[in-house]
């Protein structure tokens, strides 16, 4: 073996480690996931809606656009009831139901567009969520397309804009109870997006750094051997634990009171140049939601620096510590890009069994549930979040008042016993 | 045995992580205003013994008692009359030497008595100017000086030192031996693990020779070298070791 090829195998060693590995396989599969998500959608795009459809007007015109919607979507109900086609597009997953007036084909013939009422069944505000929607503005499209085709085949003395655009429409959305006349889903979704996508990426940065002052610190006193000497003095374990866990949450809600004044910027400019106003529909956060959010954000936290507490204690010095950070990393990032693409509600069961049980989802989703007034989904995320924050703490105090912060494993101690398996191993493995 | 309450009482001790036994059956006892080192070879089990005494390890068997405490049942009493001084220690390095006196005085007394207790560990560190200096600015020597002041600014009824001396130049290190022999003139018992062994006939009352698990000899320097037929403790510790 040459010096060079000697040396190389030493670097090699050194650098393909798991905690090197893991966050790039890790990667590799959050993207191959979403390229098979966006795959899906890509196949739900070019499937037919569900609608129902309430065809007031039986002129020619009327006829004309019924012929379009039946043969590009699920036409799940055909009458002349709004509360029973209502009903029968959601129990089919239908999307809207399209209500064209009786002077629909009168309107268009003497010259005026005719309108098409549009009655939004909204499930989800997701990116993702938004595909379904799309089709049938497609299919909008092509209804227009279709008279205006039918008005000059026949020669009609219709204006030419009229001809060009022979409909308007007049969107009303129904989405988590609220009734929301002259908003389109895209509309609604648009503001809601921006307004919620921003909560996430803020509650990530915040576990994040935070979460890795708590590793760090733990790290540090390996690496500057200031530990044993802390575990010696006449201090309770818990107040060790609490001490880290209280100072580095009071640095956490102080970034996030800073990103906060920014957060209120941002959405006070939003406000401003949005197309409608959400406080109109009821959907603006009081008093009360701010500080409900604020303890979301704060339970969250917790629990994000009491699992990091636990991480912590395998970090044998800086360079693990950061390494530990990157379970962290993974448990932020699920729920910022499912909470970014999909609403929760129209997430798979398994899907939302895990966005829930990681406790840095909730806040990420507590201001749209907070807008719709759904207190219960939000207080069941503060109370878990702290649940997860007790049960990571005793465990944390647990591993305190053990060797393994010394001896840098988790064993049972006695004689002739085995290192512990599995996950505990694993990050055994990444704490080195 | 007298009904004088040991300062440490150490009996049939057992250490082991996972499979290895690091102590195997380790017994000894301490007086009170004692210097008693432990001297052997690397991995015999010295440092692993200071730990458990420190209540920073879980006892596998035996029972480890502090001036009558047991520190497997109790290890926060314990904790309030012991110091420790690892071999590799070190001290926040975004403080000065000051505030870290001031740190770690602040977990036992509060007020004047603080304030004295940092005294008393300027007086051990003897940094002059320096000690207003960020820790993470010192020496070797510097740093280990500081720690000693640590350890022994709180007046512990127990001090337990793993190479006491490590890093210090030999006028620092004369320095603070002479610290240590005053402090256990006054009463303060001493733990001491070295492998220096001219340290340790210079330090210590007696000595128990640690080797691969349990210990091998206890006795005064002069005993040990009387029995071994030695000039001195390293010769005692050869030819123990051997």
């Amino acid at each position: 073996m040459t010096a060079l090829t000697n040396i190389i195998r030493k670097e090699l060693k050194e650098l393909l480690t798991p905690s090197v590995i893991l966050p790039v396989i890790i990667m590799a599969l959050l993207f191959g996931s979403m390229g098979t998500a966006i795959g899906d959608l890509a196949q739900q795009a070019q499937a037919k809606p569900t609608i129902g459809v309430v065809p007031m007007d039986q002129g020619v015109l009327g006829n004309v656009s019924l012929q379009v919607l039946e043969a590009g979507a699920n036409v799940a109900y055909n009458g002349t009831s709004m509360d029973d086609a209502l009903q029968a597009a959601d129990a089919n997953g239908g999307i809207a139901v399209l209500y064209m007036p009786t002077n629909f084909t009168a309107s268009i013939l003497g010259g005026d567009r005719g309108q098409i009422e549009i009655y939004w069944i909204m499930r989800g505000a997701g990116i993702f969520d938004s595909i379904s929607s799309n089709s049938l503005e497609a299919l909008l499209g092509g209804v227009s397309q279709a008279i205006s085709r039918y008005l000059i085949g026949t020669g009609t003395s219709v204006p030419a804009n009229v001809v060009l655009i022979p409909t308007d429409r007049m969107d009303t959305t129904y989405y988590k109870g609220v009734v929301m006349a002259g908003v389109s889903p895209s509309v609604l979704g648009n503001m809601l997006m921006s307004q919620s996508t921003f909560v996430p990426v803020i509650i990530m940065m915040i576990v994040l750094m935070a979460g890795s002052m708590v590793v760090t610190s733990m790290g540090m006193e390996k690496e500057n051997k200031t530990l044993e000497t802390l575990l010696t003095l006449p201090v309770g374990r818990g107040s060790i634990v609490a001490g880290k866990l209280i100072a580095s949450a009071l640095v956490g809600l102080l970034m996030a009171a800073i990103y906060m004044v920014g957060f209120g910027y941002y959405i006070g400019g939003l406000s401003s140049s949005a197309p409608v106003n959400l406080a109109d529909f009821g959907l603006t956060l009081t008093s009360l939601d701010y500080v409900l959010l604020g303890i979301s954000v704060f339970a969250a936290l917790f629990a994000a620096l009491a699992l990091c507490m636990v991480l912590g204690t395998f970090a044998k010095n800086y360079k693990a510590a950061q390494t530990l950070t990157m379970p962290i990393t993974f448990l932020a990032m699920v729920p910022m890009f499912m909470t970014m693409f999909w609403d929760y509600s129209t997430l798979p069961p398994a899907a939302q069994a895990i966005v829930f049980a990681i406790p840095f989802s909730h806040p990420m989703m507590a201001m749209r549930s907070l807008m719709f007034k759904d207190y219960l989904f939000v207080l069941a995320g503060i109370g878990y979040s702290l649940a997860f924050a007790l049960v990571m703490i005793l465990i944390a105090v647990w591993i305190f008042r053990t060797d393994r912060l010394l001896t840098g494993r988790l064993t049972k101690g006695a004689a002739g016993s085995k290192p512990r398996k599995g996950i505990w191993r694993f990050v055994n493995r990444l704490g080195r | 045995m007298t009904d004088e309450v040991l300062a440490v009482d150490v009996r049939n001790l057992q250490k082991s992580y996972g499979r290895f036994q690091a102590l195997k059956d380790v017994s000894f006892s301490v007086r009170t205003g004692e210097v008693y080192g432990l001297i052997g070879p690397n991995g015999a089990g010295k440092t692993t013994t200071l730990r458990v005494l420190a209540t920073l390890l879980r006892i596998s068997a035996g029972s480890v008692r502090i001036f009558g405490i047991d520190i497997e049942a109790h290890p926060e009493d314990a904790r309030k009359v012991i110091s420790y001084l690892p071999e590799e220690a070190g001290a926040y390095k975004n403080l000065t030497g000051r505030q870290y006196l001031e740190f770690i005085a602040r977990f036992f007394a509060h007020g004047d008595a603080e304030q004295a207790m940092v005294a008393r560990g300027l007086e051990v560190v003897h940094l002059e100017d320096r000690i207003d200096d960020k820790v993470e600015t010192y020496s070797k020597g510097m740093m280990r000086r500081l720690l000693v002041g640590r350890a022994l600014m709180t007046n512990p009824r127990l001090a337990i030192l793993d190479e006491l001396t490590s890093g210090l130049d030999v006028i620092n290190a004369q320095q603070i031996r002479r610290i240590v022999k005053e402090r256990a003139a006054a009463g303060t018992t001493f733990l001491v693990s070295s492998h220096n062994m001219l340290e340790v006939e210079l330090l210590c009352d007696r000595i128990a020779l640690v080797h691969d698990g349990v210990i091998v000899e206890i006795g005064t320097p002069a005993d040990l070298k009387a029995k071994h037929h030695a000039n001195n403790i390293e010769e005692v510790f050869m030819a123990v070791a051997a």
